[in-house]
C-alpha cells in the first residue's frame, strides 16, 4: 500500500543517503508503491516491524513534513511532544515484539471537532479557542488504544459549517495541489505583477484541514467529520479517499456536533485499503452512543474484485444537476463506461425526490445547529464576555463574540424554524421529505443495484479568491448538492479520487452503498481505484524542505 | 366536572373571607360572590356562581443510583458540584445514555396509576436559557410520553370529620420522563449567581393531572395519596421539603356552563399544607380580581409561606417558546410484553411491562382494605393508619405483640398516641414510645392488672421516654389493681359506712346512685380498683 512506499521512501534519505538524492529515491519509491498496492493491505507496519523505519523515525518525519507544510495551514494544532512520547511506546512495543496492530506507530491527524484529552480543540471558533476537553472522543481513544500516533488538530470551517474549509477563526486551509507540479504546469501563466500567492486552490471542507494533511503527506490517515458531505467534498478536492460510513456505525461520542441525525465521522485516506483497516478499528457500537448499532461488527480485508459482472452499478438521472461541470461529467460517464465494458450492469436511475434535499438539509441542519450551539453560553466553559449587567446580557455578549456570522445566521434560522408556529410548516415537513429521500435509496437498492456512482463536486477546486466571492450559504448549497442525500438517508458514501481536471486538480467519484455494506462499497472502490490508476500529487514545495522525496513523474493514467 | 361535590370544602374556605355569610346549601352550586367579595345566597344578587378548576403539574425525583443519563450518583445534600458528570455539565461532544432504572420507575409508576404504557416513547429538547441549564435545553418527553391516561383514587374527610369520607378520582393525563435542572443561587449582595449541578441531569416523573379538582384540600388529598403510592412503589421518595415531590398548581374559575377562564400557574409550593393553602388564596384571588372587574392574566405565580398569598414571579415574564425539537440522540424508547419481547433477548437490554406489573407492590388503597378486613378496623381508621408516616406499621407490630383486640389497638394509636406524635411534629418512627413498650403496656390493661386511666398515666410516663418498662412504671407509681378481695371489700365498706345519704337512696329505687359510690371507692383506691369488681362488691353490700 501507499504508506509503505512512502515510509520506505522517507527511510532512505532520512537514515543514509543525505540530502540530493531525493529523486532517484523517489522513483524507486514510486516503484515499490505500486508493488505495494497489489500486497496486503496497510503494509506501513511491516516496514515498521522489519525495521526499515521506527515509529519514532516516521514520527519526525511526519512532523517534519507538518512544519515544511505550514503555509497549507492544514493544521490548528501540532501536538508535537505527544507525539513524539507515543511514537516511544509504540518502538517498544515493536522492540518487544508485540505491536498492537496494524495501526500501531502510524501517524495521523484528527479533525479539530474531536475531543481530544490534553489537546486542545476549537471547532476554529473563538468559543472554544484555548478549550482542553478532558476527555477523548471514542474514536480518537479507538485509535490511540490501537497505538495510533496523533500528530494534531486539523483545521475546518467553525464548527463544521461550510464547504471551503476558508470560514474557521485560524483562516483558510490551501489545497496542496495547489502547490503541486500538475497544477503549477496547467495554470494559465500568470503576470509577474501578480502576487505568486494568489492562485491557490481551496481544500473544499469542512474537514479541509484533514484531507490536505493526508494529501501532503504529512500523516497516513485523518478524521474527518461528515454532516452533508464534508470529508468527502475535501477528499475529491484534496485527490484523497474520503469515506463517510453508514450512520450508527462508528461513535458520534466527544464529535462536537453539527447536525447530530446526519454526522458521522468520516476517514480520509490515500487509498481505499487504508479506509477499510481505518475503519476496521473505529467500527462498532458504543455505550456511550446510544445511535451506534448493537450488531458486533467484523473488521474485514478488502479482497481484490477480478469479476465485476455480477455487479450493479446505478448511475441515479437527478445527479445530472444544472452547474455540473462539463469535465465532471466527462469523467463520470467514463467512469460508467469503465464499469460497463468490464461487463458490469450499468443502468440509469431514478432518486425522484434528490431535487428537494438540499432545502430540507438545510432546515434540519440549522434546526440542530440552533439547538446544539445552546449550550456555547459562556458559563460551563469556552469564552465568556466581560459583559457583566446580567446573566442574559452574559449570554448575549458571549454569543456575540465567539460565534462568526455564520454560525450565528444558522442559529438564528433554526430557531425560526423551530418557532412553534413554524414548525408544522418547516422542520416536520424537512422530515417528511427526508423520508421521501431515503425511501428513493431503499427502492433503488431493492430493484437491485448494488452501488450508485455519481459525482461528488460541480467542479474541480477554485480559487480561494474566486470561493470568496459567494456567501457560506450559497457555497454550501452549491457544494453539498451532491452529498448530502447520502446523510439524509444515513448511508455509506466514499469519494474516490478519479482523474486529474485540465488545471491539473483532482476531480473525484462517488460510491454510495446499501446501508451497513461499507465491505461491498470499499470492494468496489478498490476495484475502480485499481482501474483509474490516479496519479500521485508532485509537491514542488514540499520537496524543498523535505530532501525531494514526494515528486513522481507519474501522469494522469485515466482521463 | 370539576366543581362536582366539591362544595363542602370550597364553602368553608370562602366563609373566612370579609361578610362571609354564606347561605349556599347545594355543593354543586358553590357561592357566588358580590362586588366586595363577600358571598351571597346564589340568585338573589342574579351573579353565577363561580366554580373553580384545579389541574396539578407533579415533578417526582425517580429514586436511582445514577441521574436519567448520565452515571454521576444522585444524592441529596452532597457538597456542590461533586456529582456531575462531563455530560451533566453539557461538555460539548457528549451524548445522552437513557438509565434504564428509571425507565422502570416510570412504568411502575404508570402502572399504579393506571395508565396505559406506550411501547414507544419519544424524547425531545425543550430549550430556555437558564444558568442551572447547561445544554440550553432539557430533555423531555413531549410528543409521546411513556404513560398515559392513567386515574388516581384519592379520599378525602368532609368538614374535617373523619366519619365523613368521599372517595374521588383524578384523571392522569400522562407521566413523563424528563431531566431534572441545577440549583441557581443568587446571591444579590455581591450580584454573582452561584451555580450547583449536582441536580443537573437527575430523572424526574412529571405526572400531569387533568383539572379534575376544585380546591386545596382536594389537591392536597390527590398529592398525599400519590406521594404515598410513589414510596410505596420505591419509584421516587417523594419528601416535598427535599425537593423530590414538587407540586405546580394551575388554578382558574369559571361561571357553570361557560369555558374555563384563564389559568395561573402556582410554583414554588413545598408542603402539602402549603399546596391547600396556595390553591385556596389563589382561587379567592382570581374570583376578586374578577368581581372587581379585574381580569386574570396568564401568568406564573409563586407561593409566599411566610405572607400565605401568591405572587408574580418576575423571571418567568413574557411568553416562551420552547423550540421543541426531536432528541436525535436518543433512538425511540420501545417497551416489551410478555407477548412482544423478542426470543433470544438479553433480559438486561429490554423493560418488560408484564415483568414488572407482577412484581408491583400492594398500593396504598389495597394495604387499607387488607388492614380493614383483617383487624375488623374502620376504613377511615385504616385510611389513618395508612397516611400517616409508619404508622400502619407501628400499628401492626404492636397487635402482633398483645393479646388485645386490634380494634381496641387502634383506639390507643388514634387517640393517645397520634395525637401526642402530632402535638410534637413527630412521625411514628420517631415516637419515644416504641411499639414494644405499648404492647407491653396494653397486654398489663387487657390482663387486668392496671385500669385503663393508670395506663394512660403509665403512657404519660412513657412518653417522657426516660427508658422505664411500664411494668417498673406501675410498681413505682403502686397502679396495679388491687387484687384482694377483702381489702377491696373493707374499702367499699367504709364508703357504705361514710355515705349514709346515699345508701338510703339506692336502697329506696334509684339505682343510678350506685356510680357515685363507686367512683368514691375509685377514688380511694386512686384508679387502682377494677370497677366492675368494686360494682358487684357495693352491690353484694347493698343487698344485704
Amino acid at each position: 500500500m501507499e504508506s509503505l512506499g512512502v515510509a520506505a521512501k522517507w527511510r532512505r534519505p532520512g537514515v543514509r543517503c543525505g540530502a540530493g538524492t531525493g529523486r532517484e529515491d523517489g522513483r524507486s519509491g514510486v516503484r515499490r508503491r505500486g508493488v505495494g498496492r497489489h500486497a496486503a493491505r496497510f503494509s506501513a507496519p511491516a516496514a515498521l516491524k522489519e525495521g526499515q523505519i521506527t515509529p519514532t523515525e516516521l514520527c519526525q518525519r511526519c512532523l517534519a513534513l507538518v512544519r515544511s507544510t505550514q503555509f497549507l495551514n492544514a493544521y490548528i494544532t501540532v501536538a508535537e511532544e505527544t507525539a513524539l512520547k507515543q511514537a516511544e511506546e509504540s518502538e517498544k512495543r515493536y522492540q518487544r515484539g508485540q505491536p498492537l496492530g496494524e495501526l500501531d506507530g502510524i501517524p495521523i491527524a484528527v479533525k479539530d471537532n474531536f475531543n481530544t484529552a490534553g489537546i486542545e480543540t476549537t471547532c476554529a471558533s473563538n468559543m472554544l479557542k484555548g478549550y482542553i476537553s478532558p476527555y477523548n472522543a471514542t474514536v480518537v481513544q479507538k485509535l490511540l488504544d490501537q497505538g495510533a500516533v496523533l500528530l494534531g488538530k486539523t483545521n475546518l470551517d467553525e464548527f463544521a459549517m461550510g464547504s471551503g474549509s476558508t470560514d474557521g477563526v485560524f483562516g483558510p486551509v490551501r489545497n496542496p495541489w495547489s502547490y503541486s507540479r500538475q497544477y503549477k504546469e496547467k495554470s494559465i501563466p500568470r503576470s509577474d505583477s501578480e502576487p505568486e500567492n494568489s492562485n491557490w486552490v481551496i481544500a473544499g471542507g469542512s474537514s479541509g484541514g484533514s484531507a490536505a494533511a493526508v494529501s501532503a503527506f504529512t500523516c497516513f490517515a485523518a478524521l474527518g467529520s461528515d454532516t452533508g458531505g464534508s470529508t468527502r467534498n475535501p477528499a475529491a478536492h484534496c485527490g484523497v479517499v474520503g469515506l463517510k460510513p453508514t450512520y450508527g456505525l462508528i461513535s458520534r461520542h466527544g464529535l462536537i456536533p453539527l447536525v447530530n441525525s446526519m454526522d458521522v465521522p468520516g476517514i480520509l485516506t490515500r487509498c481505499v485499503d487504508d479506509a477499510a483497516v481505518v475503519l476496521g478499528s473505529l467500527a462498532g457500537h458504543d455505550p456511550k452512543d446510544s445511535t451506534t448499532v448493537q450488531d458486533i461488527f467484523q473488521p474485514f480485508a478488502l479482497p481484490t474484485l477480478t469479476d465485476v459482472s455480477k455487479l450493479s452499478i446505478g448511475i441515479p438521472k437527478e445527479y445530472h444537476v444544472p452547474g455540473l461541470s462539463s469535465e465532471i461529467l466527462a469523467v463520470w460517464s467514463k467512469a460508467a463506461d469503465l464499469f460497463k465494458n468490464a461487463g458490469a450492469k450499468v443502468v440509469e436511475v431514478s432518486l425522484p425526490h434528490t431535487h428537494y434535499s438540499i432545502v430540507c438539509y438545510h432546515v434540519l441542519c440549522t434546526a440542530e445547529v440552533a439547538s446544539n450551539m445552546a449550550r456555547f453560553d459562556g458559563l460551563e466553559y469556552g469564552h465568556r464576555s466581560d459583559m457583566s449587567k446580567s446573566t442574559e446580557s452574559m449570554y448575549a455578549a458571549t454569543r456575540r463574540e465567539g460565534f462568526s456570522d455564520v454560525v450565528r445566521g444558522r442559529i438564528l434560522s433554526g430557531n425560526y424554524f423551530l418557532l412553534k408556529q413554524n414548525y408544522e410548516d418547516y422542520f416536520v415537513k424537512a422530515q417528511k421529505v427526508r423520508r421521501l429521500i431515503a425511501n428513493d435509496f431503499v427502492k433503488v437498492f431493492g430493484s437491485g443495484i448494488d452501488i450508485l456512482l455519481t459525482p461528488i463536486t460541480l467542479s474541480d477546486a477554485i480559487p480561494y479568491v474566486e470561493f470568496i466571492k459567494e456567501d457560506n450559504r450559497t457555497r454550501s448549497t452549491q457544494d453539498d448538492i451532491l452529498t448530502q442525500a447520502a446523510n439524509m438517508a444515513g448511508l455509506p458514501a466514499v469519494n474516490v479520487p478519479t482523474a486529474l481536471s485540465e488545471r491539473g486538480l483532482p476531480i473525484g467519484l462517488q460510491f454510495i452503498g446499501r446501508s451497513f455494506q461499507e465491505k461491498q462499497l470499499l470492494t468496489v472502490a478498490k476495484w475502480f481505484e485499481k482501474q483509474v490508476q490516479f496519479p500521485m500529487i508532485q509537491l514542488e514545495e514540499v520537496k524543498k524542505h523535505d530532501d525531494g522525496v514526494l515528486q513522481h513523474q507519474k501522469s494522469a493514467s485515466f482521463s | 366536572m370539576a366543581a362536582r361535590g366539591c362544595g363542602g370544602v370550597w364553602r368553608r374556605a370562602l366563609q373566612r373571607g370579609p361578610g362571609g355569610s354564606c347561605s349556599a346549601s347545594r355543593p354543586r352550586r358553590a357561592v357566588a360572590c358580590n362586588a366586595r367579595g363577600g358571598a351571597v345566597p346564589v340568585g338573589q344578587s342574579g351573579l353565577a356562581p363561580w366554580v373553580p378548576v384545579v389541574g396539578l403539574e407533579i415533578h417526582a425525583q425517580i429514586t436511582s443510583n445514577s441521574k436519567l443519563f448520565s452515571g454521576s450518583q444522585v444524592q441529596f445534600a452532597a457538597p456542590p458540584n461533586s456529582l456531575v458528570s462531563f455530560f451533566d455539565a453539557s461538555l460539548p461532544g457528549t451524548l445522552p445514555v437513557l438509565n434504564r432504572r428509571c425507565v422502570e420507575a416510570a412504568v411502575m409508576t404508570g402502572l399504579a396509576l393506571n395508565c396505559t404504557i406506550n411501547k414507544k416513547s419519544l424524547f425531545d429538547r425543550k430549550h430556555y436559557f437558564y444558568a442551572d441549564l447547561p445544554a440550553g435545553y432539557q430533555i423531555t418527553q413531549q410528543r409521546v410520553p411513556i404513560a398515559v391516561n392513567g386515574s388516581l383514587s384519592y379520599s378525602l374527610c368532609i368538614d374535617n370529620k373523619m366519619s365523613q369520607m368521599v372517595t374521588k378520582t383524578v384523571r392522569i393525563k400522562q407521566i413523563q420522563l424528563e431531566q431534572d435542572s441545577g440549583k441557581s443561587l443568587h446571591d444579590d449582595a455581591r450580584s454573582q449567581t452561584l451555580v450547583d449541578l449536582n441536580r443537573a441531569g437527575v430523572g424526574l416523573m412529571e405526572v400531569v393531572m387533568e383539572p379534575d379538582m376544585c380546591c386545596g384540600e382536594e389537591a392536597a388529598a390527590a398529592v398525599r395519596e400519590l406521594q404515598l403510592i410513589l414510596q410505596t412503589l420505591g419509584s421516587s421518595q417523594a419528601i416535598m421539603a427535599e425537593g423530590q415531590l414538587r407540586v405546580d398548581a394551575n388554578v382558574s374559575v369559571h361561571h357553570p356552563g361557560e369555558p374555563y377562564g384563564v389559568r395561573t400557574e402556582v410554583k414554588n409550593i413545598n408542603s402539602i399544607r402549603f399546596l391547600t393553602k396556595a390553591v385556596d388564596y389563589e382561587i379567592q384571588r382570581q374570583i376578586k380580581e374578577l368581581e372587581n372587574g379585574g381580569t386574570v392574566v396568564n401568568e406564573t405565580r409563586a407561593f409566599d409561606s411566610k405572607l400565605g398569598c401568591t405572587v408574580p414571579m418576575r423571571d418567568k415574564e413574557g411568553k416562551q417558546d420552547y423550540r421543541f425539537m426531536p432528541e436525535p440522540n436518543l433512538p425511540p424508547l420501545i417497551l416489551y410484553d410478555a407477548k412482544s419481547l423478542p426470543a433470544n433477548v438479553n433480559h438486561q437490554q429490554v423493560v418488560n411491562i408484564d415483568w414488572i406489573h407482577e412484581r408491583l407492590p400492594d398500593l396504598p388503597s389495597v394495604k387499607r382494605a387488607k388492614l380493614v378486613e383483617l383487624y375488623g378496623i374502620l376504613p377511615e381508621h385504616s385510611f389513618t393508619l395508612v397516611n400517616e408516616d409508619g404508622l400502619m406499621e407501628f400499628f401492626e407490630d404492636v397487635v402482633k405483640r398483645t393479646q388485645m383486640k386490634p380494634k381496641k389497638v387502634i383506639g390507643w394509636i388514634l387517640s393517645d398516641l397520634l395525637s401526642h406524635l402530632k402535638q410534637h411534629s413527630l412521625t411514628a418512627n420517631e415516637s419515644p414510645i416504641s411499639s414494644f413498650l405499648l404492647a407491653d403496656l396494653l397486654n398489663l390493661l387487657e390482663n387486668g392488672d392496671i385500669s385503663s386511666s393508670a395506663a394512660k398515666q403509665v403512657f404519660e410516663e412513657l412518653w417522657k421516654g426516660e427508658g422505664k418498662t411500664p411494668l417498673e412504671i406501675v410498681k413505682e407509681k403502686q397502679l396495679e389493681l388491687i387484687q384482694d378481695q377483702e381489702e377491696l371489700e373493707q374499702i367499699c365498706q367504709a364508703v357504705i359506712d361514710e355515705r349514709e345519704k346515699e345508701v338510703m337512696a339506692i336502697k329506696e329505687g334509684n339505682k343510678k346512685v350506685i356510680n357515685k359510690l363507686i367512683g368514691l371507692v375509685r377514688k380511694a383506691t386512686r384508679g387502682r380498683a377494677n370497677p366492675l369488681l368494686v360494682k358487684q362488691i357495693l352491690e353484694k353490700k347493698l343487698s344485704e
